[in-house]
């Protein structure tokens, strides 16, 4: 119950940091992009604030052996760049642009009830779904499944094998 | 510039980072939103409420800042029904292929200097500047 209320507190401070930052201003994120227009150097702000405090806070809290509520820590281990990596930053980056909304400011945004954002989110999770698919039918051909290396990094734990999201 | 805000801007930043790492501190995971949810719609027994529960957080914010504070909502952009599902695929798409987005490569994986993430967070931000450059001042600014 500790991990589940300490994921919840975790994703109320995130959202309240999205919308004093100005991620859930469409506007906002657009102008920022808009290098060669109207240019907004805000959102480069929100970047420099929040790397500056997890870069930290990440060295400090990864000295422990465990986190609080739970065995392991579950952090990317990979270091290889590959097309899927350069392709799907590629798509949201084209995404990002186009509707102005990332997929945690889209989900804190989706209490306003405005229409667009609800759209947005509804087709973000179609297009998660959609790549489960692709993957699925295209990405893994019928052959052994690529080896994935753990995500897991502390010594004493299981291998944990997962998705690795960064 | 009009609305330029580099203090605001600075501390909700600052408290993205601590959001962050509190989910690490506790419950030892990234806070990748793209991951969260995706793991979400292919679920594994006992992965799941943590991520429930941080989208639960998330969506109370948003609740706290619609019902105290709703002018966080406001800057939109012109953007047609068309072109917003458009972007909601390629985001949903892009970020579950290239295995994070903003917050998992752009906050998290730069923290970490990991460089599948410095490089990640390059392109999203070069084809994010082009798409936005190709409607602002090709298209007239709506699309």
């Amino acid at each position: 119950m500790n991990s589940a209320l300490a994921a919840f507190v975790a994703g109320l401070i995130f959202a309240f940091g999205l919308a004093i930052s100005g991620m859930t201003q469409p506007g906002k994120v657009t102008a920022f992009l808009d290098l060669f227009g109207n240019w907004d150097p805000s959102l480069a702000f929100v970047m420099i604030g929040a790397i500056a405090v997890y870069s930290i806070l990440y060295r400090i809290i990864r000295h422990r052996t465990a986190p609080l509520f739970a065995t392991f820590f579950s952090v990317p281990t990979r270091s290889d760049l590959d097309a899927r990596l350069l392709g799907g930053a590629a798509l949201f980056g084209i995404g990002w642009g186009l509707g102005g909304f990332c997929p945690g400011p889209a989900i804190t945004s989706l209490a306003s009830g405005h229409w667009s954002v609800i759209v947005f989110v509804a087709a973000m999770v179609a297009g998660m779904f959609l790549y489960q698919l692709v993957d699925k039918i295209w990405l893994q051909p019928s052959a052994p499944a690529p080896q994935r290396e753990p995500r897991v990094v502390t010594a004493t734990t299981p291998a944990f094998q997962g998705p690795q999201d960064a | 510039m009009e609305h330029f805000t580099p203090i605001a801007s600075l501390c909700g930043g600052m408290l993205i980072g601590l959001g962050a790492a509190l989910l690490l501190l506790c419950d030892g995971k990234i806070a990748g939103i793209s991951g969260i949810v995706g793991g979400l719609l292919s679920p594994t027994a006992g992965d799941t409420a943590w991520r429930a529960l941080f989208l639960l957080g998330l969506v109370t914010g948003g609740l706290f800042f619609t019902v105290f504070a709703p002018q966080v909502f406001t800057i939109a952009i012109s953007r047609s029904t068309g072109a917003l599902v458009l972007a909601g695929l390629l985001v949903g798409f892009g970020t579950r292929l290239g295995n994070g987005c903003t917050s998992g490569h752009g906050v998290c994986g730069i923290s970490r200097f990991s460089p599948r993430s410095v490089v990640a967070t390059l392109i999203f931000m070069i084809t994010g500047i082009v798409t936005v450059y190709i409607i602002n001042h090709l298209l007239g600014g709506s699309l």
